[in-house]
Order: C-alpha cells, then sequence, then structure tokens
C-alpha cells in the first residue's frame, strides 16, 4: 500500500514490525510521495538497511539490492553480456551458413544475451510496481560510482550502446544508506531527502526488543536495554548498535535468564562489544553499569 | 492537501535566505522540494513541518543544530508557529568543531601566503639567485627573519612533486594485468567472433589520501605553520587536477579539524581563526587525549582509502605516556604510513629521550626533521617514495 500521510506511514512501519520516529516517517513520506531517493545515514546498527526491506513489504514490491564496493563497475551494477552463450550463438549461425554481419550482430546483441544487474532490474516494473531499489553503504564505493549513479538518478535510464535506452516505465523506490567512511559528495546529497539515523531512546529500544525477540520476559527487556544505553554513554571504540542489543537480548533467553547479573553480563559481553580493548573496558566498569541499569525503574 | 499560499511561500524563501547567512548551503533544487513537501504534509503539526524542512533542506549532521537554531528562531520570530524547544532539540551534537566559513567574508581576508602588495620586500621581490636559495634552504626556520620565511613560503609553492598513489580496486582499459572479455569480445566481432586479439584490463592508480596533524602550541606553531603552507601549496596543485585529498588537524590540548577552513582561506587566517578558537593557546600538549579523539571521531572517515598519516610535533607531552603509547599504536595500525616529523632533529646531537617521544616511538614508521626547507625537500622524496611499493596492500 502506498501512503497518504505521515502518520499512515508510522502506522505502517509499526504494522511491519518496525518501530520509526516522526521524523523518519517524515522522510520516508516524503521520500515516496515527491518521489526522492532517500538518504539514511548513521552509526552501524540503527536499522538503516532494515527499515528498506520492510519499506518493501509495505508497498508489497520487490526489493532489489545492490552492495557496494570499491571498483564496482558497470559489470557488476548494470548490465553484462553473457558472453559465453554469445560464442555458442555465433557458432551455430556460422553453422548454418550465416554470413551476414548485420544479422549476427542484430542476433547475438539481443535482450536475451544481457544479463541484467540490480539498477537495471531497477527499472523494470513488475505487475505496475516499480520496485524498491537499495544502494547499501554507499561510502565504500568510489567517485567514479557515484558519478555514474547521479545521473542514474535524474534521468532514469541507463542506454546499452548496442541495444538502445533502457527507461523506466516509473521511478523506483530508492533508499541509499551511508557509514559515513567518507563524505557522500553534495551533489549527490542535495538530491535526496535526507535523514541522520540516531541511536534510539530507552523507550524506543525496549519496543524494539519487545516486537523482535518475542518471549523476552519484560524485566530482562528492561535491563538490558538500560544496561546497553549506559554502555553507549562510555568513552567506547564502537558502541553497541540496535541490532547488537537484540542479538544480546535473544542470547540472554537463550541462556534462560529472567534477570541480569554480573557474571552473565561478563560472559555475554562480546555479543554487544566488537573490539577487545571495548570489552576489557566495559568488563572493568560492568559492575557499576549493571547497578545503574537494575536501579532503572520500571515502566 | 492542498498548495502552499504564496506568503508561506515568501516565508519559506525568506527562511532559506537566513539559512544562508548562517551558513548552510542550501540550493534552489532543493528549496524547490521542501516547497513541494508542504503541499504534502500537515503544516499545523510543529513536528512534521520541522523535519519536513530538515530532511529537505539539509545534508549534513554537523549542520542539524544549527539549522534546529535558526528554525526556531525564524519561525518563532513569524508567530505562525509555536515550537516547543524540547521538540526541535532531539538530536543532541557534541559542541561544534568548525566556525562557519561566510563565503562573503573570503574575498575579505588578506592574503598573508602572498607578498604583502602595499611595500614591497625587496627579498621577495626579486628573484632569488642560486646561491641565495641554497642558503635559505638551509636556514633554521626558527632563525630567519620574516622576509626570509615569506621568501621560504614562496619556494614552497614551487615544490613540484607527485603524490604517492595506491591501486585501487577499479579497473581501467590501459595496463595488462587481467583479461577484458567485453572488450575482446566486442573485437572479435570485427572478426567473425574469431578471439583475435585479448584485451586486458588493470587496476587504477590514485592518489593516497594525506592525513596531517600538526602541533600548534607553543614553540611548534612556526614548524605546524610552515608544514601546512607546504601541505597547502600541494593541494591547490591537486585541485587543479581535480582531486582534493589532504586532511588538516591541529591540536595542541584538543584537535580541531580545519580542512574545510583551509578550502575557503589562506593558511595564516585559517590559523589565527584557530587561535581565536584555542583558549589556552600555549598551554601545553596532550598528544594522546588529541589522538583519542581523532581515533574515536575521525580515522573511520577520513583514512579509508590507505592514508598517510604526517604528525608534526617535537613530541613534548604532558598527558600519560601510557594512553599515547595506546592511540599510536591504534593509528599506525589503521593508515599506510605513519610519519612523525620533528623540527629538533635538525637540532646537533639531539636524541628524541622525552617520556612522550619514547612512548611513541615504536609506532612511527618514518621520523624525518622538519627544521628547514631542504628537509621539507627530504619529505617530498619520503613521499614520493612510498608511492613505489607497488603491492602495498593498504
Amino acid at each position: 500500500m502506498f501512503p497518504t500521510s505521515v502518520e499512515e506511514t508510522q502506522k505502517a512501519l509499526e504494522a511491519h514490525h518496525y518501530i520509526a520516529d516522526k521524523g523518519l516517517s517524515v522522510a520516508v513520506f516524503l521520500a515516496l510521495k515527491l518521489r526522492r531517493p532517500l538518504l539514511l545515514e548513521g552509526e552501524p546498527g540503527v536499522g538503516k538497511t532494515e527499515i528498506v526491506k520492510v519499506l518493501a513489504q509495505m508497498l508489497g514490491t520487490r526489493l532489489i539490492r545492490l552492495q557496494c564496493y570499491e571498483g564496482l563497475d558497470i559489470s557488476s551494477a548494470v548490465y553484462e553480456w553473457d558472453y559465453a552463450r554469445q560464442m555458442m550463438q555465433i557458432r551455430l549461425l556460422e553453422a548454418t551458413g550465416e554470413r551476414d554481419q548485420d544479422k549476427v550482430r542484430h542476433e547475438v546483441f539481443s535482450l536475451e544475451f544481457l544479463l541484467k544487474r540490480p539498477l537495471l532490474q531497477a527499472l523494470q516494473s513488475q505487475d505496475g510496481q516499480a520496485p524498491v531499489l537499495l544502494i547499501d553503504e554507499l561510502d565504500r564505493a568510489d567517485e567514479e560510482f557515484e558519478a555514474f549513479l547521479l545521473e542514474f538518478l535524474s534521468d532514469w535510464q541507463i542506454t546499452v550502446p548496442e541495444v538502445g535506452t533502457l527507461k523506466a516505465e516509473q521511478p523506483p523506490v530508492v533508499v541509499i544508506t551511508s557509514n559515513r567512511t567518507r563524505e557522500i559528495h553534495d551533489a549527490l546529497k542535495r538530491r535526496c531527502m535526507y535523514y541522520w539515523i540516531d541511536y534510539p531512546s530507552f523507550d524506543k529500544e525496549y519496543r524494539i526488543v519487545r516486537e523482535k525477540v518475542p518471549g523476552v520476559p519484560e524485566k530482562l527487556a528492561q535491563q538490558a536495554v538500560a544496561f546497553v544505553q549506559e554502555l553507549r554513554k562510555q568513552d567506547l571504540y564502537k558502541a553497541p548498535g540496535v541490532a547488537e542489543t537484540l542479538d544480546w537480548a535473544s542470547s540472554l533467553l537463550a541462556l534462560g535468564q529472567t534477570e541480569l547479573s554480573g557474571e552473565v553480563v561478563e560472559e555475554t559481553l562480546g555479543v554487544l562489544l566488537k573490539y577487545q580493548d571495548d570489552v576489557v573496558k566495559a568488563k572493568n566498569q560492568a559492575r557499576d553499569l549493571l547497578a545503574r541499569a537494575q536501579m532503572f525503574p520500571a515502566l | 492537501m492542498t498548495a502552499p499560499t504564496e506568503q508561506l511561500l515568501g516565508h519559506v524563501v525568506g527562511f532559506v535566505r537566513r539559512l544562508r547567512d548562517e551558513g548552510i548551503v542550501v540550493t534552489p533544487g532543493q528549496t524547490a522540494t521542501f516547497a513541494r513537501a508542504l503541499g504534502e504534509i500537515s503544516i499545523f503539526d510543529p513536528v512534521v513541518f520541522f523535519h519536513a524542512a530538515q530532511s529537505s533542506l539539509v545534508t549534513r549532521r554537523e549542520d542539524q543544530a544549527k539549522f534546529a537554531e535558526v528554525f526556531r528562531k525564524f519561525w518563532q520570530n513569524l508567530g505562525l508557529e509555536r515550537f516547543p524547544a524540547e521538540l526541535l532539540n532531539q538530536t543532541p551534537l557534541p559542541p561544534k568543531k568548525e566556525t562557519k566559513a561566510r563565503p562573503g567574508e573570503v574575498g575579505r581576508e588578506p592574503r598573508s601566503s602572498q607578498p604583502p602588495s602595499k611595500e614591497p620586500q625587496p627579498i621577495v621581490d626579486r628573484a632569488l639567485t642560486f646561491s641565495e636559495t641554497e642558503v635559505l634552504k638551509q636556514k633554521r626556520f626558527d632563525q630567519m627573519s620574516e622576509q626570509e620565511l615569506e621568501a621560504a613560503r614562496k619556494l614552497l609553492y614551487n615544490f613540484v612533486w607527485s603524490p604517492p598513489e595506491r591501486r585501487t580496486r577499479r579497473l581501467q582499459a590501459s595496463g595488462k594485468e587481467q583479461l577484458d572479455l567485453r572488450r575482446s569480445f566486442r573485437r572479435s566481432l570485427r572478426h567473425q567472433g574469431e578471439l583475435v586479439l585479448l584485451e586486458q584490463r588493470a587496476r587504477k592508480q590514485k592518489p593516497r589520501p594525506i592525513v596531517a596533524l600538526a602541533d600548534v602550541s607553543g614553540s611548534m606553531e612556526r614548524y605546524a605553520r610552515m608544514l601546512l603552507h607546504f601541505l597547502h601549496a600541494f593541494s591547490l596543485e591537486q585541485t587543479r587536477q581535480g582531486v582534493r585529498q589532504i586532511e588538516t588537524f591541529t591540536f595542541g590540548t584538543r584537535l580541531t579539524r580545519i580542512t574545510r577552513t583551509l578550502k575557503k582561506r589562506s593558511v595564516d587566517a585559517a590559523l589565527s581563526e584557530v587561535g581565536q578558537q584555542v583558549k589556552d593557546w600555549s598551554g601545553g600538549t596532550r598528544i594522546g587525549a588529541c589522538l583519542h579523539t581523532f581515533n574515536h571521531t575521525w580515522a573511520k572517515r577520513v583514512l579509508g582509502r590507505g592514508a598517510i598519516v604526517l604528525v608534526i610535533s617535537d613530541g613534548w607531552d604532558q598527558g600519560e605516556p601510557e594512553l599515547l603509547a595506546f592511540e599510536m599504536e591504534r593509528l599506525q595500525k589503521s593508515c599506510h604510513r605513519l610519519i612523525w616529523l620533528n623540527p629538533l632533529i635538525g637540532t646537533p646531537g639531539y636524541q628524541p629521550l622525552t617520556r612522550g617521544l619514547v612512548a611513541a616511538m615504536p609506532f612511527i614508521d618514518d621520523f624525518l626533521p622538519i627544521h628547514n626547507l631542504s628537509s621539507l625537500e627530504m619529505l617530498v622524496e619520503a613521499l614520493e617514495g612510498l608511492g613505489r611499493h607497488p603491492n602495498a596492500l593498504r
């Protein structure tokens, strides 16, 4: 379904188990309505990629994902010819005695032999529905790809020299994510609706945990979230994201815990923190943080 | 929803103008997007209105705090809406590190990197003879007169050097590393599909990013200034070639990023601006703490592509040596090459025995002098040499 207001967007996302701030709902709604790409930035693990999956479900359309990396080029992002089959076709034509060069060329460079990569796929609607295109971690790609993308996002068309220009019947819903290991070029940013996803508040994160980890006891969820919230205030190299909180809550559940204890926290810190220095630091402060988390007033 | 009224659009334009005055860049396209957005939302919901404005007009997180401030003032002054303060301050930001540069002011900045035009000074205006240049090259920066410094700076802008490069993962048509099927095949069609010639492609080379961390406390300031002039000259040259790969930070008791300031202003103007920001200018140096800030906040964003890090400092550190060693190790591990520039190396009989340097030493790849022009030439050679390792991984 296509939301007609900000409130509807927020509700629809929630119906698909994604709890979004009002600000994010506004950005998503406007991106859909004004047909602009949506640029999401934020620390790893705050749910940038997740919302795109939900968006595709919500709109009832397919999700096409392009993972970026340095050196990403046309043949892996847009299209490639199926050389092996083309070769075979040429041999076959040869065997039938075909000598007309134009005809060979026409036959070998038909859409049949074109391998469509994500950007080209994104131009195709299915049952009148444009897909959702996720361009994930654009900061990992290089400037050359960004420049190409800029053109793609404004024209919604791709030119394959041998075939001609392929144009979208209707532009896809585009979401770009970035972890900011590099600044995205201003020209590209300005084409997008921009939203910075922050770490969630206690209330929001608690709701997310209850939503995503069914069966986790209320008290455990409260304490775990409060602990993570405290942990984020510490001077860590990499603070835990929401994804880590969810992993942790699941782990605690799997270990049969009903309440946080110092022992279990120390044993499972590795689920939350991904740098050894951080783990050591957090271990030293674990008791203190735990005490604060346990003091957290019940909702 | 209805189209926004003319009156509202007038306010939108006024608001955008105010944003620009405050240094937030907004394009006409973005303004149009915002205006269209207003037709789609309920403008009487202050939160929705605010977020519609923010997601249309702001593309940098650093600008969000400023934006919220301008937003509140502007719309409150109009008396159109009541915007509760707590709604607008949902995302608390760390204190602002950079001062904004207003475009209008740039032109008025005195360009002190160029010779002053009013009263020409003899040594600057006439071309230096060979021997004069040689003498100047050997003279320590701290023993130079103002005129000599000026002349030295001028010489810096004449340095020609090619930056060290790294192999990117992007393939290009020139070179022979791996088979390029796409081109080979297309070419084969000229020969009835016979693969007569196999086309190849190779990894593209790109200049490595350079990150400079300059100690601007007390005695170091003069040397840091020269290094920044040197990097500035280099980045001017790079900009002409369409790339810009230099990030600059200064540190004393705290770390300040001056990359953006340097883009718009001369080195001296940028440094005096930093001088205004840093309250305890000669309050000593805490290298460890500053590197900590760098590693936490900036390393992931500026060291990504095999950067070369230049630290310029005499190593007089008032912080804990353990912290410095820890942060140096992390820094070295996350960059391609860590070069420490120390003006004291030029002093006869100097040995790096300060606590800070002893702690940092194990993690320094190159320890080089930077007390005169010829040591800067050595630095150029060292940097150029870094590009000659074709198989460097980082």
